[in-house]
């Protein structure tokens, strides 16, 4: 079983962000950048699938020459080898290019299965996975708590409103998109660490993958970002003093009588 | 609170290698998730975290710079990192990790016979058997020379009579390294757990290092096959080189105890307000102390990272070393105090780290050499005068055939 793993590095959720110069994106200058949480739990899931089964555990990420260090996590962790599409025509790709320039390395892969995150933790879009199934005209599941692979299919928990799941069986190849909480994510062993060093990174470029550069990146987008700012401080939050028995006495009072909410 | 995110004033980073970075934010994970929601509990109980002991071994955190068995061989900066990450979470937890890997499992492995090594390093790597080593005595600490503990040849077997005391890990231990005197010289010896003759118990009333156990072990007549003498040791100066491994950690664990110190006090005075709303961090007296702060942690950073190239380079002495432990363990004990200062009365309470690691950093400021012994090594390294024994003492002394305990000159 040769299992395809989608990352995306983002920057880390307690960098403190500013709107960049162009005002279009973040600066990303000096912020740390760390594996997008979703996909720490799609590698774990598939290194756990890989050890039972079998199989070869491929990650892949689209992202500039700092993605690297996502990937070399993820071979630490137990990846067998990553894909990188790091070069400058992968560069501001909306989440359907990115999609485009997946979907050719799964077809050059030939995975019987791709996991990734449910969404990132910086644009959060959520869509990657979906679109990348249909380009590839795969079935696809997203919000995946459970998964369990047989036999060329496998049955997938999703997580639905209300605290109530549903149990779906699905034929693979396919894209699975799961949930944080799905597995417990280990840690990287220090011989984990240094075999990484000598698991393989390939680098491939559009025309690595049959891919026309227009198709990829900003070029290839269908999504511009016009302007990211950080939202205006919100008007009215109160702070309550006291200890805590005062404090959650006001708190409800508040949440009735003003909020009106209970 | 803010999640830790390193002390890195000096941009030494990115002279980094991607695996020392990945080492040391992966322990750096483990300890916030695994060791600090629970550590207080255990410094009020006073007990050793022992369900961690299977998630560090799976690390590789026991044996981390041996190259061999499947461990991973790490270099000097990697395995520093490991200790300054490990110390920043616990000084007691570094103290059980040093001590499995740096005064067990280097002297079983540089020190012992091929079976020996194939019996314990694969145990001790697993977590299935912790260490410990047994040097000081109750009347010989800073002296460790005039041990009395003796082994005595007998037939097939070493017969150990004598005690230990503040052997950390003591009671934890399926095996201790023992340091005994022979016929000829100081000798290291393999004494197992459950061995007639020899008993251990913990000490109680510590004030430091309480999430660490420590210690007294006890030889009656105690009797172990001639076999499990560690073949390779020659005299003190083999217990000194496992001393003078884990001193290295302890260069790179006083820095994590100070990192953990500093930016407690920094977040903290950030967000404390006194006088007309203002953090307590636009004071110009607090600001001294985190300048003082964060500028000796970077001088130390540099130190350790040197000592790192000397070790990597096979050119790493033992004066080095005390340099290394002397000073970044003094700036861990004096950054505790001004971290303890700024956070005012929280400061004396375990709702933050502070109180701990200024209590624990105590123990590391006397174990594997006082503070005061190391400025002697230095001292003589400098002068080329040893001053451990001064003249007077000296003829009082003499039938204690003292021995210098760090550099091993009579
Ligand atoms: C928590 C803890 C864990 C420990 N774990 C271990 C362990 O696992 N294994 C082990 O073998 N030991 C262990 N030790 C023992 C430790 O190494 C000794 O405590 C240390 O070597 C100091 O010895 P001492 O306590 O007997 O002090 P002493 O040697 O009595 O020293 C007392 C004071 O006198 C000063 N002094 C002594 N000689 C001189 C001199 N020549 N010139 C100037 N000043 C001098 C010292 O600096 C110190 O301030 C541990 C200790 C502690 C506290």
């Amino acid at each position: 079983m040769k299992i395809g793993v989608c990352i995306k590095q983002v920057p880390d959720t307690e960098a403190r962000l500013r709107p960049s110069a162009s005002g279009q994106w973040i600066d990303e200058e000096e912020i740390p950048f760390a594996i997008n949480e979703g996909d720490e739990y799609a590698i774990e899931e598939a290194i756990s699938i890989a050890e039972q089964t079998g199989g070869e555990v491929v990650v892949v990420t689209v992202g500039p020459e700092r993605a690297r260090e996502a990937l070399r996590k993820a071979l630490a962790v137990g990846a067998h080898r990553a894909v990188h599409l790091a070069d400058e025509a992968y560069a501001g790709g909306d989440c359907w290019a990115t999609a485009r320039a997946l979907a050719a390395v799964a077809n050059r892969e030939s995975f019987d299965l791709i996991l990734t995150g449910s969404q990132s933790a910086d644009v959060g879009f959520g869509t990657t996975g979906t679109l990348l199934a249909s380009m590839l005209g795969w079935p696809h599941a997203w919000l995946v708590v459970g998964l369990e692979v047989a036999d060329g299919s496998a049955k997938v928990t999703r997580e639905m409103e209300a605290g109530k799941n549903e149990l779906l069986q699905i034929g693979l190849p396919a894209v699975v998109e799961v949930q944080a909480g799905i597995n417990k994510p280990r840690y990287a062993s220090l011989k984990g660490i240094m075999q990484a060093k000598r698991k393989e990174v390939a680098e491939l470029s559009p025309a690595d993958l049959e891919l026309d550069p227009s198709q990829v990146g900003a070029a290839g987008s269908r999504l511009e970002f016009l302007s990211v700012s950080v939202p205006p401080k919100g008007e009215g939050a109160q702070i309550l003093e006291g200890d805590t028995a005062e404090v959650a006495t006001q708190l409800v009072d508040k949440l009735r009588t003003e909020a009106r909410v209970l | 609170m803010n999640r830790f995110s390193g002390v890195d004033y000096l941009d030494l980073d990115p002279f980094l290698d991607d695996e020392e970075r990945l080492i040391r934010d992966t322990v750096r994970a483990f300890v916030d998730d695994k060791i600090k929601p629970i550590i207080e509990e255990c410094h009020r109980e006073g007990t050793f975290p022992l369900q961690v002991v299977p998630e560090l071994a799976q690390l590789n955190l026991f044996g981390a710079s041996i190259d061999d068995y499947g461990l991973p061989g790490l270099k000097g900066t990697a395995y520093g990192l490991i200790m300054q990450e490990l110390e920043r979470g616990d000084s007691g937890l570094r103290s059980m990790v040093s001590v499995q890997s740096s005064l067990v499992m280097y002297p079983i492995y540089t020190f012992g016979s091929q079976e020996q090594k194939d019996r314990w390093i694969p145990a001790l790597a697993s977590g299935e058997a912790i260490g410990c080593f047994g040097l000081t005595e109750p009347d010989f600490g800073s002296n460790p020379g005039g041990m009395r503990t003796t082994a005595r040849r007998d037939g097939n077997e070493w017969v150990l009579n004598g005690a230990k005391q503040w052997i950390t890990n003591g009671t934890l231990s399926a095996v201790a390294v023992v340091w005994a005197k022979t016929e000829d010289g100081i000798r290291g010896f393999l004494v197992e757990n459950g061995t007639p003759g020899f008993t251990s118990s913990d000490q109680h009333g510590k004030f430091s290092l309480r999430a660490s156990v420590t210690s007294e072990l006890g030889f009656q007549d105690c009797r172990i096959p001639v076999n499990n003498i560690l073949p390779k040791t020659e005299g003190l100066k083999n217990a000194l080189m496992c001393l003078n491994q884990a001193r290295y950690g302890i260069a790179w664990g006083g820095l994590g105890a100070a990192m953990e110190c500093y930016h407690t006090a920094l977040e903290y005075a950030k967000e404390r307000l006194q006088f007309g709303g203002q953090p307590i961090a636009s004071h110009q007296l607090v600001q001294d102390k985190l300048v003082w702060m964060v500028t000796e942690i970077s001088k130390g950073q540099l130190l350790a990272l040197q000592l790192a190239r000397l070790k990597d380079e096979g050119r790493l002495r033992h004066f080095h070393v005390s340099m290394g432990k002397r000073n970044n363990v003094w700036v861990a004990r004096e950054c505790a105090k001004l971290a303890r200062e700024i956070l005012g009365a929280n400061g004396i309470v375990d709702d933050y780290p502070v109180i701990r690691h200024m209590l624990n950093i105590e123990s590391v400021y006397t174990y594997e050499g006082t503070h005061d012994i190391h400025g002697l090594v230095i001292g003589e390294r400098v002068t080329g005068i040893p001053a451990y024994n001064p003249p007077a003492a000296k003829a009082a002394a003499r039938q204690d055939a003292v021995v210098d305990p760090v550099s091993n000159r009579r």
